[in-house]
């Protein structure tokens, strides 16, 4: 048996935050972060600042998922170095500002980790949304998370794609990690829900902190799954949706898709199937927010990733 | 009971949208548009939107809540520039639908919405003596199997009844769910199709002379009071979660002792009643802002009398 003498060093994880309130609607970590905020005795772990944080809290007071535009995909190059002012949207100013205390993104300055917690109206039961499939970091938390909470699952979305990825609030940091928990109507709070969120969030700061303490993580593979295609609803020449996705495939994210199964139904009850080439495994399956940005589920194909020997330095 | 014959209902009206993010009503009301379904057998049918600038930006209402503005006192205030946009558009359906309580309205008036609670089918109305509604209800319990169907109560008299339902000589409201507002799913939007169906089927038999024979219909729940969520006396933060026990599951049975919150702390709240209750509307998202958790009911069978239309 041979032993890979390949060990990638990262820095001690020293700054950690945890973002709530990026959608002001998506509960968990809006009711956690704050928590967090008045009592941070649960996310302390020794040698790591783990700073919890409402990053958008404007519409958090509103109970809605945004003002102006959406935080979540705001932490654009652009606006990041456009000049500051008044007059631009308000969740533009807020990404400045994160940008600023953060990060900035990019730099040795930047945080180590963020962890940016998010609900859905889809059933993806506790997902981590990793950006990167080259974050060995990330990667051996995911894999520590999966083990400690088996034999719950914990998908992993992997969102690295030319056109599909997202600037994202938690992109400020050197290894960002999304925490996207459902089903959960917005503006909701559900109790097993919310503890999921917990538990998972429990798991990754015990990583981080074997990690801090000098432990090394041997090499592993992680399974997950990469964004392919992003599916709309079938609409009328006026943009309205004229179908609904279809009972068979409603609450049946990470499920495979195989081309001919039911895909939307008709309001007057006619079934649209799937044509594509090949089997596919939707996710993302009639999130709420996603209406007014024209998907009514995203495919994904499944991938393992490799992640290296990783040690602090 | 002694028989009951009762005038035909000429006029019918479905409204969805008075609650603009609860989607099955808004995208059924659009497919009935769509089909150009306006007869009911011999009855009218008249389909409305009645919310659509919250429909326009997919939320519960605009300036304040649609479904609260139809009590005698606001359907007659005086209209002003600060005079609220659902105010307004209340007196404009009273005026379309109405005028309540009068002799103009039309005959029945069926309100389509959604809840966040796994409520199943309800129908809500604001009287168990109404018999058309009765009869209604218990068509749509007999011929609806793919999910639980249930009475809701209202216990008001007329002029303080604030729901658009009230509109008519006659009207109730459909309640569906769990579903997420600003969402529509398929299975949701099929099973408050079916009761749709159902009600114009039972007002075309109606109409057409069938006789309904009397009886008994159970699993009617009579408000009796709401629970509120514990907060924090200083940051007047709600600090628990509805109970996973209580959570999705409406119309159990609430014993005295039994859990109804789980603190984030990890206390237990109890319920502290006398009575054992039956929970409802548990975890809807629009109750936050009234700082509802969910509303207690007591459940009773209700003894209904034969009903023929009345021929002239």
């Amino acid at each position: 048996m041979t032993s890979s003498t390949n060990v990638s060093c990262f820095h001690e994880a020293r700054r950690v935050a945890i973002f709530g309130g990026t959608h002001g609607n998506e509960m968990s970590g809006v009711t956690l972060v704050n928590l967090w905020i008045q009592n941070g005795k649960e996310i302390h772990r020794k040698g790591v600042e783990t700073k919890p944080f409402i990053t958008n809290p404007r519409a958090v007071e509103k109970c809605t998922r945004y003002v102006d535009t959406d935080l979540n995909r705001a932490f654009t190059t652009e606006n990041l170095s456009a000049p500051s002012g008044d007059d631009l949207p308000y969740e533009v100013q807020r990404a400045q500002q994160i940008n600023e205390i953060f990060g900035p993104k990019g730099s040795p300055e930047a945080y180590d980790v963020i962890f940016d917690l998010h609900n859905t109206t889809s059933n993806m039961g506790c997902t981590l949304i990793l950006e990167s499939s080259k974050d060995h970091f990330n990667l051996q938390m995911m894999h520590y998370i999966k083990k400690a909470i088996a034999p719950d699952s914990c998908p992993v979305l992997l969102t690295e794609h030319p056109l599909l990825k997202y600037s994202t609030s938690r992109s400020v940091a050197k290894h960002p990690i999304g925490l996207e928990v459902g089903p959960q109507p917005q503006g909701v709070l559900r109790s097993n829900i919310f503890e999921s969120m917990r538990v998972v969030l429990k798991h990754a700061l015990d990583f981080i902190e074997l990690f801090n303490e000098g432990l090394e993580f041997p090499p592993c593979t992680v399974d997950v799954f990469r964004v392919s295609e992003k599916m709309d609803y079938p609409r009328d020449t006026n943009g309205n949706i004229i179908a609904m996705v279809h009972p068979n495939l409603q609450d049946c994210d990470w499920e495979p898709l195989n081309p001919g199964d039911p895909m939307f139904q008709t309001f007057d009850g006619t079934t649209l199937r799937y044509e594509g080439a090949g089997t596919v495994y939707p996710t993302f399956i009639n999130e709420a927010a996603y209406y007014e940005k024209q998907q009514a589920f995203v495919t994904t194909r499944r991938e393992t990733l490799a992640a290296g020997a990783i040690k602090k330095t | 009971m002694e028989p009951v014959s009762l005038p035909a209902l000429s006029r019918v009206a479905i409204c969805g949208g008075t609650h603009g993010n609860e989607m099955s009503g808004v995208y059924l009301v659009r497919e009935l548009q769509r089909q150009k379904l306006e007869k009911a057998g011999s009855a009218t049918l008249t389909t409305v939107i009645s919310n659509p600038r919250a429909v326009q930006v997919c939320k519960r209402y605009t300036d304040m809540d649609l479904n609260r503005c139809f009590t005698d006192a606001i359907l007659s205030s005086p209209v002003t520039v600060a005079t609220p946009y659902e105010v307004r558009r209340a007196q404009e359906l009273n005026t379309l639908l109405g005028p309540k309580g009068k002799l103009g309205a039309v005959d029945l008036v069926c309100d389509l919405h959604n809840t966040t609670a796994n409520m199943g089918l309800s129908l809500i109305s604001y009287s168990v003596q109404d018999w058309v509604i009765m009869h209604i209800y218990r068509q749509v319990q007999r011929k609806i199997t793919s999910a639980p169907v249930r009475f809701i109560l209202l216990d008001l008299p007329l002029a303080d009844v604030y729901s658009q339902d009230s509109l008519g000589k006659h009207g109730f409201s459909i309640e569906v769910g769990p579903q997420p507002h600003g969402v529509v799913r398929a299975d949701i939007f099929n099973l408050m199709k079916e009761a749709v169906d159902q009600t114009l089927d039972w007002v075309q038999c109606f109409n057409s002379g069938s006789a309904f024979e009397g009886g008994e219909v159970d699993d009617v729940y009579t408000f009796v009071k709401s629970v509120y969520y514990p907060r924090d006396p200083e940051t007047n933060q709600i600090t628990a979660a509805i109970h996973p026990q209580v959570q999705d599951r409406d119309f159990c049975l609430l014993h005295p002792g039994d859990p109804m919150f789980l603190m984030f702390s990890g206390e237990i709240v109890k319920y502290e009643g006398e009575e054992v209750l039956h929970p409802f509307f548990v975890n809807e998202c629009a109750y936050y802002e009234k700082s509802i958790a969910f509303h207690l009911a007591r459940k009773m069978t209700v003894t209904i009398p034969p009903l023929q239309v009345k021929r002239d």
